[in-house]
């Protein structure tokens, strides 16, 4: 405004601890100080790195990003990298950091995402010790403790983090084949990933097709038509049971060599990628005694049952949801700043529905709702294949309501029809022209 | 100084007699042409005036009830418009008319009372003494200045002069505030210095790529349009950004039709794309700009998919869109009101500026960012003192330097100067409060048709002590008025404006304005002596532009080297023009940006929801606009019974898919409601607009006001209302009887909407 400036120094606002340094923590300390919160934030992050955009990871590891061009900002936050928080104590209310020094706080916000799922594999680890059964919470605090994984055998990968990405590049540029474990939105990212660096990929996947918690059996097909076009392999309803390795004989590592599949194929590989989901982490939290079930448990205001911790992204359970994608973890991230910076103290997170989307490298795809109608006698559905352009469209109705979708190839109408379904909208006219007709969301002609 | 014996003298009467230009000195003498511009928008076409009475009237342009002094011709040679003009220029001279406009003041008895005809030395009486005992009540600032972007260089800075000697009052602002201001706020804050386009509008056809975001100058300002048509013959590629397939959208190589309130989303989203497919331009970003880290991470916050969320533009337009314009030779942006009137206006302009920044289109030739200035004198009327934080020159209320200076060329002391004031908006919201002004003098604007928020504002208006407007028409706003003060227009005096480009021209007298119609510089010159300042405020437009130039010299907008002689010789002078010898400066930037360290400065900003976005009781998005035939709050066009024959009355244009959920039928009256108030207007139902939005022009008003729904909420830095996004929902109106169904036809007429009369 004209005229106002600020009168002087105020008393100093609360101190504000994020733990963990991923998409959620970014996109809070962003909001929050563009906010004008009176409190100052401060965001503890095990790698020692800027938050960057996760989202990206694949795209870096094609080349198409350099690492450090996908940093996120964080507003006037003050930033602790490679500072890990080992220790909670929402009593005392500190933060005990893996170097022994404690901090204190006032509101602590929870941010410490999510950690690959190690599939039960043999071969897996170095040594090939078996992994501790029994407590999540100690296998995710084995991974809390290791950016490069619990011990994984050379040439075994995850990829969630630019330190994963930076090895996996290194080691695809002298690869001859690699094996993508896990058919799912994150392998064929990864799998279409290693393709474009011009390794040959295959992707093992335990469900009958590709993607299944969003596509049905027929766009998991074309999907898989457009991987194989691109020169990936895909074996569905395969299980990897246990990894071949060999020693080096002149450094003595384990390396991997192949991968055994349960009906007794053997694929030969010189990489390894672990795609088989994430997991939350909530060691630091259940430690503390905070109420954990999958995720970290959280009410409408994101608040933990503990006074003045809350918890967002991917390692929060909101109303039994655990979302691990980061348009809800920033939708989350949005309320709790709207509420902690007194912006908007009433905020509310009542839950996200984001469409499923895939943009990149030749693969595109949306999908919402629930797009298997068999489940239920009162849906109808529409569906439109287009063999010859590899594409695919189906509505799920019940009656003029869209209940899912699932849109291949051809994205047109997605806005409208997103639109509708998240609007719980009564669809108008004949269905058909929500699929064919241009408009707005239609791509150019 | 004897200002009053430079009034207007009592010419012949312009209806019957031969127009001439007889009491200024810059007239053009009896039957000759003058050479001069258009009255209404930011392009200033020019356009040669040539007496009637001379001339038979054509079975071409049939006998008007009343003959006009004057009509439109081509003016071929000037550069902006080369002869080109719109409907709305060619029937200007409509307003000339004695039937149209106001020819004597008007004055309130009593509140409540008529409005009744009165003498200059009454009404003048009048306003001096309320001036003057409001103020020794309430204190200076509660006496309020409202100006307008119409209102000539010469009437803004004598505006602001005006306020901070006479008045001292803080409060002064204008309705360039609810036009603009955005853009001028991130010109400020990256380049260091805002002129609507650092270019001739002559270089657009030689850019490679123009993305145009939220402007439809097909029916804003249509002979424009040319250059947008030779960019495309010359093999370049025009994207246009809108809610809705505009006229202008239609001539576009790509149309992104984003939601109403997330073109910020979509600018970073083209910057991440920029930067994703290796299209910066790092040489570029390297030497002249600072501040690409912030604006990078920024972008990365913006990654297709959930741009895509957002905005529901495929990513795949995204694609098309950042390749072109990322491959481009040269590229240009220019923002209209569209992504500027949003509580976050500054910032998404902010962003699209980051995206001509990284890929190196700034300071060179056929390349930059620029914003299409909306009123007339929107430019002009921002560089001279009508803003509330700023003095003449474009400098700084708060600049003790910038004080001293002005204050040298006024001949007061710095100290004197009141400080910042409020924005637009919050100075008429404040109306009648205990901390807000008790009586205002409005020049050139009509908020109630035009202001945010309508129905509040004009409560407001009606709770003043005293009212003075001065208008050439009995505008919705003078209506409310206890003083109406009848004032010259465009044909009836000279005095420069500053067009879209920054090139400052010249108007010219053409005809002599009716007996009882005195020009703003006459008048304000009459009250400053009523309120004891004799001295200052000469009716000579020349004159006050001669102090314009001093009290301008050494400021961004420096005009200090420009004088009438040199702009009707060199079809305009481009500021800044720091000397006479100075050629003038089309082309900003080329050397270095006007900040400390002569670089441009990336903004680093992120989306964010409009301050009222849908939900279940209010589903859908307004966004308001404007149509062809109509100009800004309508006070003028509605009076000229062509332009009123082609846009006769509001309308609310919504998709087909929406109105067969309605049931409501092209033509059928549909309410609109929000918040804040109900419009209502016929349908017209188009596949042109999204679904999920519907369109209202705000040219009206009465039942059919688009501003009774629109949004106060501001932009923190530059003030700018939202007027380009609210959340209503839109129902059936009965057909007949109901009040809803007699509402375009009131609004489309003269009719007072006001339970107050005029005698």
């Amino acid at each position: 405004m004209p005229g106002t400036t600020s009168t002087g120094a105020t008393a100093p606002g609360p101190r504000i601890a994020v733990v963990g340094g991923g998409m959620a923590a970014a996109r809070f300390a962003e909001r929050y100080t563009a906010l004008g919160g009176p409190g100052t934030v401060t965001v503890y992050a095990a790698e020692a790195r800027t938050p960057y955009n996760r989202v990206l990871l694949a795209d870096v590891l094609t080349g198409r990003y350099d690492a450090e061009a996908i940093a996120l900002p964080l507003g006037t936050a003050r930033l602790r990298a490679g500072c890990e928080a080992v220790a909670l104590d929402p009593v005392a209310r500190t933060l005990g950091l893996a170097d022994g020094t404690v901090e204190p706080w006032d509101e602590l916000v929870l941010a410490t995402g999510a950690n690959p799922v190690l599939p039960p594999i043999r071969g897996l680890r170095r040594a090939d010790v078996r992994h501790p059964a029994g407590q999540p919470h100690s296998s995710d605090r084995l991974a809390d403790r290791s950016a490069q994984g619990p011990g994984l055998a050379e040439g075994v990968h995850t990829l969630r983090s630019l330190d994963d990405c930076a090895r996996l590049a290194e080691e695809a540029v002298a690869a001859r084949r690699a094996v993508v474990i896990g058919g799912g939105v994150l392998g064929v990212s990864a799998a279409r990933a290693l393709a474009a660096l011009g390794v040959r990929t295959e992707i093992v996947h335990q469900a009958p097709h590709l993607i299944e918690r969003q596509l049905d059996a027929e766009a998991g097909a074309v999907l898989r038509e457009r991987l194989d076009a691109l020169g990936v392999a895909t074996y569905c309803r395969n299980r990897a049971r246990s990894l071949a390795t060999a020693v080096d004989g002149d450094t003595g590592a384990v390396r991997v060599t192949g991968v055994h599949l349960a009906n007794g194929y053997l694929l030969d590989c010189d990489l390894v990628v672990l795609a088989c989901g994430t997991r939350p982490r909530t060691a630091l939290a259940h430690a503390a005694g905070l109420p954990v079930n999958t995720g970290v448990l959280v009410d409408d205001r994101l608040a933990t049952a503990v006074p003045h911790v809350s918890a967002i992204g991917d390692c929060a359970e909101h109303r039994g949801a655990v979302h691990g994608l980061a348009i809800p973890a920033w939708e989350q991230a949005d309320v709790l700043a709207l509420r902690l910076s007194g912006a908007d103290p009433d905020a509310r997170y009542t839950g996200s529905r984001p469409p499923a989307r895939l943009s990149t490298g030749g693969l595109e795809y949306a999908a919402f709702g629930d797009v298997d109608e068999t489940l239920d006698a009162g849906l109808d559905v529409l569906r439109l294949t287009d063999a010859t352009r590899g594409s695919y469209k189906k509505l799920v109705m019940r009656g003029d309501r869209l209940v899912g979708a699932i849109l291949l190839g051809d994205l047109a109408g997605l806005d409208a029809l997103a639109d509708a379904w998240d609007r719980d909208d009564p669809l108008t006219g004949h269905p058909l022209h929500l699929l064919t007709a241009a408009g707005p969301g239609a791509p150019p002609p | 100084m004897t200002s009053a014996a430079t009034a207007p003298a009592a010419g012949s009467d312009p209806g019957t007699a031969a127009a001439a230009g007889t009491g200024t000195g810059t007239g053009t003498g009896t039957g000759a042409e003058t050479d001069t511009h258009c009255p209404y928008c930011a392009l200033q076409c020019g356009m040669r005036l040539r007496p009637t009475a001379t001339t038979a009237v054509t079975a071409a342009t049939p006998a008007p009830a009343e003959l006009l002094p004057v009509e439109v011709v081509e003016r071929p040679d000037f550069p902006v418009n080369r002869g080109a003009l719109c409907g709305k220029g060619q029937s200007a001279p409509a307003l000339l008319a004695r039937g149209v406009r106001l020819t004597e003041p008007l004055v309130r008895d009593r509140p409540g009372g008529p409005l009744r005809p009165a003498g200059w030395d009454e009404a003048l009486e009048r306003v001096a003494a309320g001036f003057t005992a409001v103020r020794e009540r309430h204190g200076a600032d509660a006496v309020g200045v409202f100006g307008g972007g119409g209102l000539t260089n010469e009437k803004a800075y004598q505006l602001g002069k005006f306020a901070r000697v006479v008045l001292g009052t803080a409060n002064i602002d204008y309705n360039g505030r609810f036009c603009m201001s955005s853009a001028a706020a991130a010109h400020r804050r990256a380049f260091g210095l805002d002129r609507g386009l650092p270019f001739p509008l002559a270089d657009v056809p030689h850019t490679g790529c123009l993305i145009l975001v939220g402007g439809n100058p097909a029916e804003t300002m249509p002979p424009a349009l040319r250059y947008f048509r030779e960019l495309r013959e010359n093999g370049g590629t025009l994207i246009v950004v809108d809610p809705r397939r505009t006229r202008t959208a239609e001539q576009a190589d790509l149309h992104l039709q984003p939601r109403p309130g997330t073109d910020l989303a979509l600018a970073l989203g083209l910057l991440h794309l920029v930067i994703a497919d290796g299209l910066v331009d790092e040489e570029f970003v390297a030497a002249r700009t600072t501040g690409f880290d912030g604006a990078r991470a920024a972008a990365m916050a913006h990654w297709p998919d959930r741009v895509e969320r957002i905005t529901g533009v495929p990513v795949a337009q995204l694609r098309r869109a950042a390749e072109l314009f990322g491959r481009a030779a040269a590229g240009m942006v220019l923002t209209a009101r569209g992504p500027e009137q949003q509580s976050k206006g500054t910032d998404t302009v902010g962003a699209w500026i980051d995206l001509c920044l990284a890929t190196g289109n700034a300071g060179r030739p056929y390349a930059g960012y620029g914003c299409l200035t909306g009123q007339g004198n929107g430019q002009g009327g921002r560089e001279h003192g009508q803003k509330a934080d700023q003095l003449p020159g474009y400098r700084s209320i708060e600049d003790p330097a910038a004080r001293a200076h002005v204050a040298g060329v006024w001949g007061v002391d710095p100290e004197t100067l009141p400080r910042s004031g409020r924005s637009a908006y919050e100075l008429l919201d404040g109306l009648g409060r205990p901390d807000g002004a008790r009586a205002l003098l409005l020049m050139g604007s009509n908020p109630v048709v035009s202001a945010p928020n309508a129905a509040h504002v004009t409560a407001r208006l009606r709770s003043l002590d005293l009212l003075v407007v001065a208008d050439l028409v009995l505008s919705e706003t003078a209506r409310l008025a206890d003083v109406v003060l009848p004032v010259t227009q465009w044909a009836e005096e000279d005095g420069t404006t500053t067009n879209l480009e920054g090139r400052v021209i010249l108007r010219r007298r053409a005809v002599d304005p009716p007996e009882g119609v005195r020009g703003e510089l006459w008048l304000l010159g009459e009250l400053a002596r009523r309120l004891g300042v004799p001295r200052g405020f000469p009716a000579e437009a020349e004159q006050v532009f001669e102090e314009l130039r001093r009290a301008s010299a050494g400021g961004d907008a420096d005009y200090a080297g420009i004088s009438y002689r040199r702009i009707a010789a060199e079809d305009g002078v481009f500021w800044p023009c720091p000397d006479p010898a100075h050629p003038g400066t089309p082309r900003l930037f080329l050397d270095r940006f006007a900040t400390p360290d002569g670089r441009a400065r990336f903004a680093a900003v992120t989306h964010r929801p409009a301050a009222e976005e849908p939900d279940r009781e209010y589903p859908l998005y307004l966004t308001t606009g404007r149509v062809l035939a109509q100009y800004q709050s309508g006070a003028q066009t509605r009076r000229v019974a062509e332009l009123n024959a082609a846009a006769p009355g509001p309308f609310v244009e919504l998709h087909p898919r929406l109105a067969e959920r309605l049931g409501v039928a092209d033509g059928e009256p549909v309410a609109v409601v929000s918040r804040r108030g109900r419009a209502v207007a016929p349908a017209r139902v188009s596949a042109a607009i999204r679904p999920d939005t519907v369109f209202m022009p705000f040219h009206w008003p009465g039942a059919g006001r688009a501003n009774s729904l629109t949004n106060p909420a501001l932009d923190p830095v530059s003030r700018m209302p939202e007027f380009k996004t609210c959340a209503v929902r839109v129902e059936r109106a009965e057909p007949a009887g109901a009040p809803a169904g007699t509402a375009h036809h009131r609004a489309a007429g003269h009719g007072p909407d006001d339970e107050r009369t005029v005698a």
